[in-house]
């Protein structure tokens, strides 16, 4: 029985976020293993950031309990296994897409058997890996920071909106890099408005209630 | 999967942070104009004479980097903030005390190190004795580290509000009272012939303190601002 | 009996029993603040001789000493309750530590006040950068950050912890502000005047001192209450037990 059902990466129990003594979301209940890709879905201000934020580790749990691997809700527990790509992409403007990937690698580490160049060219922005971020387009400066996921080491990926402002071949891209993450024994929570199709089969769902 | 060294964590930041300093070259240069603007204004105000102005070099040049120091301190996180990088910086599996000591670091060769530079200019306008000028200096190099250690902290706790300006002056007046008393004393103390070495001895070790304590006081800050 | 007092602290940080409690003592409190102060103003104006060397103009140490006292003592609780409120994230130590800060900054504003009041004729002037005076005045500045960066954020419980950090590195910073304008004054100037002498207080001024000092601390205690209850009201506005209130509902258990 339990090599069927191993311990979950991440587990929530009638987790909520409290701001200013109001819930931001309601309890919420739900488990990720790895290999599994989970939609958060809900309205605008139903709190899909802020879970995703909590998540991270960038907010404090409000109630309810969190579990990472089994174990405790602890920022030591998780170091390095987490990436949370949020509405600000976290680019330095006056920097190039590879200098702020540099940046990124050596906070992170870095993957083995990849570079800063063949990440760049992975995702579509051969031709553009020295130019300032300033000057790329808005779905260009999201596909720089979607260039962090391939070139640094994690295993929950944390994603805000990742399809926003980008092409067909984007939406494309982050489906791909998504599929492969989990092929990996990845697992990712993204949050987004819109349809999701993934070759692998039906993703989990979230519903966030206001 | 390579997981990043702390060293190489350090050089990433400190080296971004230098980067980008240098590619606003033009930023780096406004502190040390208002400074020189302000020192200049001095001696309008109180008439050019030279012993009154001697009298009051030290306090002056110390007050005005002091003031040019603050005015580039709000600037410290607004930039990581508003892009979204102090988040990864937070988030990354860093000890972020060190990381925040490196920005620290960063600012203080950007904005402290070219004041420190013109001071003694700034001192020879008022007329400061030549034979102070190297306890003025001793006394810089010790305070102004100070007041960039002191001066995050306080940014960092202000990282989650709109208007913070006038704000950080408020909240870091009491706490750079002792800086200022200690390097201007030991600055008067030289002037007046009396042994200087106590003032300066007292700035050391208020400083080696603050260099270990305050990167992880900026750290929890931090971590307060952020959380809502 | 040892074991009671935690379970009794623990039941008393909750907001509605504090809430009450708090508003059942205050009345006591408040009253007893104005008896004392009363007998402190009597005993300290007319019943205590005038001094040998500056007459009458000494009997605002009545007031300008406890006040000093107060000023301190209030950072003091300020700091504690911030400490609580960081590690512990109690609603009611965040309370108590933001409203004390108001009440320690009027303290610290009325000492400055009558110092100076009491200045202008013993030193012949209202301000003098006495180490005394001076570190009072940092003092407020230090009350005045932590209430400034209280209201800066828009989340008042995040603006609270944030605060209470302020108000703990202020705590450290007392002591070095002392030493260092003790040092700056010894630099600067002779010896200053004494608003009092080490040890020749007699019993006369002693006892409406302590007594205002009494005073004070009461009415800082009555003063906290109100505000904190204000306060609680405000941050739990909607739960069950406010509601219940402002509907004019009788809270259970008050009857009894």
């Amino acid at each position: 029985m339990t090599s069927a059902h191993p311990i979950p990466l991440l587990q929530a129990h009638g987790l909520s976020f409290l701001r200013a003594d109001e819930p931001v979301f309601g309890p919420l209940d739900f488990v990720l293993h790895t290999g599994e890709i989970a939609l958060v879905e809900g309205d605008n201000g139903s709190g899909k950031t802020t879970l995703l934020r909590l998540l991270a580790g960038l907010l404090h749990v409000g109630e309810g309990e969190l579990r990472w691997r089994g174990k405790g809700w602890n920022r030591d527990e998780r170091a390095g296994e987490v990436l949370f790509l949020g509405h600000q992409l976290g680019l330095k403007m006056d920097m190039s897409p590879r200098e702020n990937l540099r940046v990124a690698a050596g906070l992170h580490g870095q993957r083995e058997g990849c570079g800063t160049s063949s990440v760049l060219v992975d995702v579509g922005l051969a031709g553009y890996e020295d130019e300032p971020v300033r000057r790329l387009s808005a779905g260009q400066k999201k596909r720089a920071a979607l260039a962090r996921l391939l070139l640094l080491p994690a295993v929950l990926w944390l994603l805000d909106e990742p399809y926003a402002n980008l092409d067909r071949a984007g939406i494309a891209l982050v489906n791909r890099l998504l599929e492969a993450h989990v092929a990996e024994g990845g697992a990712a929570l993204v949050t987004t408005h819109g349809a999701v199709s993934f070759h692998g089969g039906e993703p989990k769902r979230i519903r966030m209630h206001g | 999967m390579n997981q990043a060294s702390v060293s190489h964590a350090c050089a990433a930041v400190l080296r971004r942070d230098l980067t980008l300093a240098w590619r606003r070259r033009g930023d780096i240069a406004m502190p040390v104009l208002y400074a020189l603007i302000v020192a200049t204004l001095f001696p309008f105000a109180l008439g050019p004479e030279d012993a009154l102005l001697q009298r009051i070099a030290g306090g002056v040049v110390l007050v005005t980097v002091l003031l040019a120091m603050l005015l580039a301190l709000d600037a410290m996180f607004r930039s990581d903030i508003e892009d979204g990088s102090l988040e990864q910086l937070v988030l990354a599996p860093q000890p972020l005390a060190l990381m925040l000591g490196m920005k620290i670091l960063a600012h203080w060769l950007t904005t402290a190190l070219p004041l420190i530079v013109i001071a003694p200019l700034l001192a020879g306008m008022l007329h400061l004795p030549m034979a102070v000028m190297g306890v003025l200096l001793l006394a810089l190099l010790l305070a102004t580290p100070m007041l960039s250690l002191l001066g995050a902290m306080l940014v960092a706790l202000t990282a989650g509000t709109r208007r913070s300006g006038m704000l950080l002056a408020l909240m870091l007046l009491p706490l750079c009272v002792p800086v200022v008393i200690f390097a201007a004393g030991a600055v008067a103390a030289a002037q007046q012939g009396l042994p200087w070495i106590a003032p300066i001895a007292w700035l050391g070790a208020a400083l080696a303190l603050a260099l270990v304590l305050a990167p992880l006081a900026c750290a929890t800050a931090l971590r307060i601002a952020l959380d809502a | 009996m040892s074991r009671w007092i935690p379970l009794w602290l623990h039941k008393l940080g909750s907001p509605p029993i504090f809430y009450r409690f708090a508003g059942a003592l205050r009345p006591w409190f408040l009253g007893l603040a104005l008896i004392a102060g009363a007998v402190a103003l009597y005993g300290g104006l007319v019943l205590a001789p005038a001094d040998y060397q500056q007459g009458d103009a000494y009997r605002i140490i009545f007031i300008h000493v406890p006040s000093a006292w107060m000023g301190l003592f209030v950072y003091g609780v300020m700091a504690v309750a911030s400490f609580i409120a960081l590690v512990w994230r109690i609603k009611l130590a965040e309370a108590v530590a933001m409203e004390s800060a108001p009440i320690g900054a009027a303290f610290t504003f009325i000492t400055l006040v009558t110092g100076s009041l009491w200045g202008k004729p013993m030193w012949g002037t209202w301000w003098t950068w006495d180490a005394r005076l001076t570190s009072e005045l940092v003092l407020l500045f230090l009350y005045l950050g932590v209430i400034g960066l209280y209201h800066a954020f828009e989340d008042r419980r995040q603006g609270a912890r944030a605060a209470a950090f302020l108000a703990i590195v202020g705590i450290i910073n007392v002591p070095i502000v002392h030493f260092s304008v003790n040092w700056w004054n010894t630099l600067h100037q002779g010896s200053t005047v004494r608003i009092l002498g080490p040890s020749k207080i007699s019993g006369d001024m002693l006892w409406p001192l302590l007594t205002m000092m009494v005073a004070t601390k009461l009415y800082y205690v009555a003063s906290l209450f109100g505000r904190v209850r204000a306060d609680l009201l405000e941050l739990e506005g909607g739960k069950d037990w406010v509601r219940r209130i402002a509907t004019g509902e009788v809270v259970p258990g008050e009857q009894a």
